[in-house]
């Protein structure tokens, strides 16, 4: 039998291209495997063989979709394989969005079977999920070594066209389709070993997870935005220079609040940010292009708006659990409030 | 952090370059950005492009906040 074909996606980064300054690289294919498919590879054995790697720039892919789409679908039409897989991502955000759109693409266009990989709050995940086979992951590439197997097993079954089972026998995030399997305890035993763990306040995993609707109604709209008060905050990790309160670049432990009276200019002597996730460059030269106090200021010096708030709330957004930037925002949000802020623009990178 | 805010009583905006996330996180009034590490602002024009070009998202981001919204609404700049 020869073997299954793969065309394997992976970003600048695990291409060994660069971090955050090269990710504005545009889509190139290379021949066989390069960075983490050197793994897949020796989990497909003699099964399976990478043939060619697409390597995209994570910024590039998002900034450009339609034409990135179009050179990575060309590049994956030329080398005519029998799957592709992209990533896995873990909980890099904008990777996480571009392998879940390309795999989709591809899936629509060239009717083949697409895997992809990622950790379950990589917003790429819940974007996808009810669409393609997403393995879960760990939250960083520390998870590799546990990743591959699992993409290996599950590309192969579906080139072989195999019975897929369910989400939690081969470890891809539920995609809201039920696939019947036989327990191997029955019901009753199952529902009170839960109840005797839930007793003995012992992590127990429910059968019947109740669906996550968290949406939040829309408040209504400012009245008169010429008298509010309108605070800025942001994901974009502004910070005076020397980020005094030491955020971290990534997976963020806190946020900073920081007083801008009398600052009408953010400039890059006296503001920086602490991001690791983006090429800093730029809102290191002038921090305003993230966060925008200059042009707030002329708005309240013309009477556009009541009042620029004179303190401004920022962490990091890279990599930071949905949990610590849920404590961060019900803090600052009450203190918002506190304050009579009206409204807040929120900027993000 | 968009929907605590909200969730909090105060109207929120949010200006971010990957709408598609926005909307997934839950987001109500959105407006799109420039580019993922200047979002407000573009380093290819002169300075005095560059903040007329932040000033019109930014009255994007105030109209936004002036209007009632139903659901989530991606308000293009114009």
């Amino acid at each position: 039998m020869s073997k299954i074909k793969v065309v394997h996606y992976i970003n600048q980064f695990f291409a060994g291209i660069g971090g955050e300054e090269f990710a504005d690289h545009k889509p190139e294919i290379r021949d066989g495997a390069v960075g983490p498919g050197m793994a897949l590879t020796g989990a497909f054995g003699d099964k399976a063989e990478i043939i060619k790697t697409v390597v995209c720039g994570d910024s590039y892919f998002n900034e450009n979709l339609a034409d990135a789409k179009k050179a990575i679908i060309d590049m994956v039409r030329s080398a005519n394989p029998d799957i592709f897989i992209a990533g896995p991502a873990f909980n890099a955000g904008r990777y996480g969005v571009a392998c879940g759109t390309i795999c989709e693409a591809v899936k629509q266009e060239l009717n083949i079977p697409v895997i992809t990989g990622m950790f379950v709050e990589n917003p790429g995940a819940e974007m996808f999920r009810d669409k393609l086979y997403i393995i879960a992951t760990k939250d960083s590439a520390a998870g590799m070594r546990d990743a591959v197997p699992a993409v290996a097993a599950l590309a192969i079954k579906l080139v072989n066209k195999e019975p897929v089972g369910a989400s939690i026998e081969e470890g891809y995030l539920p995609n809201n389709t039920r696939v019947n399997f036989f327990e191997k305890e029955r019901g009753s035993k199952r529902a009170v070993d839960m109840l005797l763990k839930k007793m003995a306040g012992k992590p127990f995993v429910t059968e019947y997870p109740m669906p996550d609707f968290d949406r939040v109604e829309p408040n209504h709209a400012v009245k008169d935005i010429k008298s509010a008060t309108i605070a800025i905050v942001t994901s974009g990790g502004i910070v005076p220079k020397g980020n005094p309160d030491r955020i971290e670049s990534s997976s963020a432990s806190k946020y900073g609040e920081y007083d801008i009276t009398g600052v009408n200019d953010l400039t890059d002597a006296t503001y920086e940010t602490a991001h690791g996730g983006y090429d800093p460059v730029y809102a290191n030269a002038d921090a305003d292009r993230v966060l925008p106090v200059d042009v707030m200021r002329d708005f309240e010096r013309e009477g556009i708006i009541g009042k620029l708030h004179n303190k401004f709330y920022t962490t990091v957004g890279n990599g930071t659990s949905t949990k610590s930037s849920k404590q961060f925002a019900t803090e600052y949000a009450q203190k918002l409030k506190n304050d009579n802020v009206q409204a807040v623009i929120l900027t993000s990178t | 952090m968009v929907k605590e805010i909200e969730r909090a009583g105060i109207p929120v905006v949010h200006v971010c370059t990957v709408t598609p996330i926005s909307m997934t996180v839950g987001a109500n009034r959105i407006v799109p950005a420039i580019a993922i590490p200047h979002p407000l602002g573009n380093p290819s024009l002169t300075p005095a492009d560059e903040k007329q070009l932040r000033r019109k998202i930014l009255t994007t981001a105030l109209d936004a906040l002036s209007t009632e919204v139903d659901g989530q609404t991606i308000f293009e700049v114009k």
